[in-house]
């Protein structure tokens, strides 16, 4: 950490706050609560009110007009499970979870590969590949729609440039999903390669040098010293991307709207159509309900299996 | 220069010295420096194309097969896009989200931090683990009821209903608390004993010494409100009350089918974020690495 140290550090002691002495007064006693207060305030109502009104609605048959609600019970929940929409976008949420994951983690471990210690050419490097992360979801659909446009578009001009058939990318059933994941990891790529970059940043040289002195050669160097030493920062970033990706939404709403024929349509669009569109807000509730017990499910299966590895490591 | 390549400085004369004879241009080091240049060449290739575009007369937009460089440059898209009007409205309200969602954030965050990590009340640690599991929901399904809570307050269609939920920041509270954590209490006391009330301890030694960390908050806080899409989306209907990424969703269906100035304006829509970036690189690139070391 890039942080001035302070002349005098108590290791460990100030990590637990101060004991409230007793007999405090009632203005000390209370004190730090009135720290906290601003952002309890907003956590409790735009966090915590809406998760629990939504946990509410999905017992009735609310819609977005003000219609007179009615008690519905498990009736959306039955619903739910039930409705082939419901398993279609799940499976096209996981479908383009694990078609991502893969050129997410190796790309961006081969680009931090190529942008260590390279010198001059490192403020270029590090710029080309994160660039695209600072744009909009918006900026990069309008881009990428563009390039994939039939006739005229970049990457089919070059295809048949190059003696190959056209791909209409975006209105193909087995080809949109492909175009949104290539759309995707060149978006997005660059957040996993400043992490690698980082880790390895962060290998002290001695170890090269040890291993030189003991003759290494550079692909040993690599299988042997490197990758191994990256393997938490693998973890990590496998935990992140997995439940970004679940959450996925802006570029395939943006370049596909779900198609074609829904083959791209992911969970968190058929909830906003039921909310926004079918104006069926206990329906929608109870969708989202579902998609957050799997995001909660994932994500402590990963912290169990994450903070495991950790201890056995070390 | 960036933090980068100041640590290299440091560890290659040592590697430089004890280290093998390793030729200064061998085989491998020769291939990575090309493999590094293509790769980067195919990363910026698409926001060169949508430049390009750009550029061109309409008509050379469509031609088949494609053209690479416009014949005859022009601005045409640009202008025709800013006459338009919408856009310069629509980076006016990206500025006062952006700017809006940052300044509360880094307020109402750093207080909670400093309430968390340094004072001692009943529920504290209740408040905590609650706070801690708020990490947990998605604030995609939070869409439907938060939207219906908008409505009710009547702030659908106002900066407020935009900047408000994404305020809270959960993650943003439990970083800066672990950093307050760090920090010696040495430095308060002393504070205390020259007569400094808490408020003051909070501006003149926490803040002042958390510096680096709040400029990386602050910035991903930044670029996260400026590119944030569907809150945004959803939380507006009026044109005149969208952000840029909002607004520019719409721009397919308004232009009809021309190019030029579609891509002229994902080049605006894009550029103060390619230009922030590259202003604090250096900033980017360590908080990401240091959200990941801590991680």
């Amino acid at each position: 950490m890039a942080v001035q140290t302070p002349p005098r550090v108590t290791p460990g002691s100030p990590s637990t706050a101060a004991k409230p002495e007793t007999g405090q007064p009632w203005k000390e006693r209370w004190a730090g609560l009135f720290f906290v207060a601003p952002f309890l305030l907003l956590f409790a109502a735009f966090l915590l009110w809406p998760t629990l009104s939504g946990l509410w609605n999905s017992f009735f048959n609310t819609s977005l007009a003000g219609v007179q609600q009615e008690f519905l019970g498990l009736q959306n929940w039955r619903e739910m499970f039930g409705d082939p929409a419901v398993w279609s976008s799940l499976k096209n949420t996981f479908v383009f979870t694990a078609m991502s994951m893969p050129p997410l983690v190796i790309i961006a471990l081969v680009m931090a590969l190529l942008a260590n210690r390279s010198g001059l050419l490192g403020w270029l490097l590090r710029f080309s590949y994160f660039a695209p992360f600072v744009l909009p979801a918006t900026v990069v659909t309008l881009i990428w729609v563009w390039i994939y446009q039939p006739g005229f578009g970049l990457v089919n001009g070059l295809l048949t440039a190059g003696g190959f058939a056209e791909i209409d990318w975006l209105n193909t059933e087995n080809r949109a999903m492909l175009a949104v994941v290539i759309t995707t990891v060149w978006w997005t790529v660059g957040f996993n390669f400043l992490l690698y970059l980082a880790a390895l940043q962060g290998i002290p040289a001695q170890v090269y040098e040890a291993a030189a002195i003991d003759g290494a050669n550079g692909r040993q160097k690599l299988f042997r010293i490197t990758l191994p030493l990256l393997s938490r920062t693998t973890g990590l970033i496998i935990v992140l991307q997995l439940v970004a990706s679940l959450k996925i939404f802006d570029q395939i709403y943006l370049m596909t709207n779900g198609g074609p024929n829904f083959a791209t349509r992911p969970i968190i669009q058929y909830i906003y159509q039921n909310g926004f569109t079918n104006y069926r807000i206990g329906y929608a509730s109870a969708i989202s309900y579902m998609f957050f017990a799997i995001i909660v499910i994932v994500s402590v299966l990963q912290f169990k299996l994450f903070s495991g590895r950790k201890e056995g490591a070390e | 220069m960036t933090t980068v390549t100041a640590t290299n400085t440091t560890t290659r004369p040592a590697a430089t010295r004890s280290g093998p004879v390793e030729p200064r241009w061998s085989f491998p080091k020769v291939a990575s420096i090309v493999g590094a240049v293509i790769l980067a060449a195919i990363w910026l290739v698409p926001l060169l194309w949508a430049l390009d575009t750009s550029l061109k007369p309409e008509p050379e937009t469509t031609l088949i097969p494609i053209t690479w460089l416009p014949e005859a440059p022009t601005t045409a898209a640009y202008q025709g896009v800013i006459d338009q009007g919408d856009l310069i409205r629509w980076f006016f309200n990206s500025t006062i989200v952006a700017v809006l969602v940052t300044a509360l954030t880094l307020l109402v965050s750093v207080l909670a931090a400093y309430g968390f990590s340094r004072t001692e009340f009943p529920g504290r640690r209740a408040l905590f683990a609650l706070m801690i599991a708020g990490i947990l929901v998605p604030p995609q399904v939070l869409i439907v009821p938060l939207f219906q809570e908008m409505t009710g307050l009547g702030l659908v269609d106002t900066y407020w209903g935009i900047v408000l939920p994404q305020v809270v920041a959960p993650v943003m509270v439990f970083v800066l608390k672990k950093f307050f954590d760090g920090i010696s209490r040495d430095y308060e006391d002393a504070a205390r004993v020259d007569g400094a009330t808490r408020w003051r301890i909070v501006w003149s030694v926490m803040v002042p010494m958390s510096r680096p960390i709040l400029v990386a908050v602050g910035i991903f806080t930044f670029i996260g409100a400026w590119n944030n899409f569907l809150w945004p989306f959803i939380v507006t209907t009026d044109p005149s009350m969208m952000t840029i990424p909002v607004g520019l969703a719409n721009v397919q269906g308004s232009y009809g089918l021309r190019y030029a100035q579609i891509m002229a304006s994902a080049v605006l829509g894009g550029l103060p974020l390619l230009i922030v970036y590259a202003l604090f690189q250096r900033h980017v690139v360590r908080g990401v690495g240091d959200a990941g070391i801590k991680g």
